[in-house]
């Protein structure tokens, strides 16, 4: 398992999932929200000619706005349970797993702050 | 109440799957549906800050949508884009089939069978549409 090796806390779990069944209903839920998201802009998408004028007017209001951005907060969360379980499964030293979840983290936040910008420059 | 302390056991570790092994071993159609949702996802998860300058420049301005235009009119962009398109439409249908195992819908290894089966029939052909759409056949 995946511990530090000796001193204060030594029996305490550093990486894992800690709580499996939030992550594993949050990856789920997630997943419902993208899928019906992606249909949405599919769906809006596929009928009729997409112009930048068609294309900017669907993330015009502010509410396809706020959903966009639920939206992609859900993929950022699905993506973090879904690579830290690649790093569970496949990277044992605790340093290397703790180093690799820090840097998803960090890197999907940004990508988080970036999506606010893009969503609300329309 | 009484304490009752285990003796901690090392846990069995059976680490009998080594490298030549894998190339040998046959997945069951489950297993590359399993795989490829885990590649495919990491893909997506590596493709994200590509997928997001794309939405960026598409929604900027009428200039900058039309740049995009002209970036994914090459060759090789449109190779990338097609991949990520697969591995999205895998990820899609292989997601809504675990929904479904979640919720204890066709669990039995024939149903089973044939779901894995259903998400490459359904996966496949729509990459192919998307394909033929991005290479402007239809």
């Amino acid at each position: 398992m995946a511990q530090s090796a000796r001193g204060i806390g030594s029996k305490r779990l550093v990486v894992g999932a800690h709580y499996g069944l939030t992550g594993f209903l949050g990856q789920r839920i997630t997943s419902v929200v993208l899928t019906l998201w992606v249909l949405l802009l599919g769906s809006s998408v596929f009928f009729g000619p997409l112009t930048y004028e068609t294309w900017a007017a669907l993330f015009a209001p502010l509410w396809m706005k706020v959903l966009s951005l639920v939206a992609l907060f859900s993929l950022l969360y699905h993506a973090w349970i879904g690579v830290r379980n690649i790093w569970m499964d496949y990277v044992t030293p605790v340093w290397a797993r703790l180093s690799l979840q820090t840097i998803t983290v960090l890197w999907l936040i940004a990508c988080g702050v970036w999506s606010v910008q893009i969503l609300w420059r329309v | 109440m009484t304490t009752f302390t285990a003796t901690k056991r090392p846990r069995p570790q059976f680490r009998n799957l080594n490298f030549p092994l894998l190339l040998t071993y046959r997945l069951p159609l489950a297993g590359w549906v399993s795989i490829m949702h885990r590649i495919s996802g990491a893909m997506l998860f590596l493709a994200l800050p590509l997928l997001l300058w794309m939405l960026d420049l598409s929604l900027i301005s009428e200039l900058s949508f039309e740049r995009l235009r002209g970036i994914a009119s090459g060759f090789l962009v449109k190779l990338v884009l097609l991949f990520l398109i697969w591995g999205f439409f895998h990820h899609l249908i292989a997601g809504v089939r675990y929904l479904l195992l979640d919720l204890h819908i066709g669990i039995d290894l024939k149903s089973s069978r044939a779901s894995a089966m259903a998400v490459y029939a359904v996966s496949l052909p729509l990459t192919l549409i998307a394909a033929l759409r991005l290479f402007g056949a239809i």
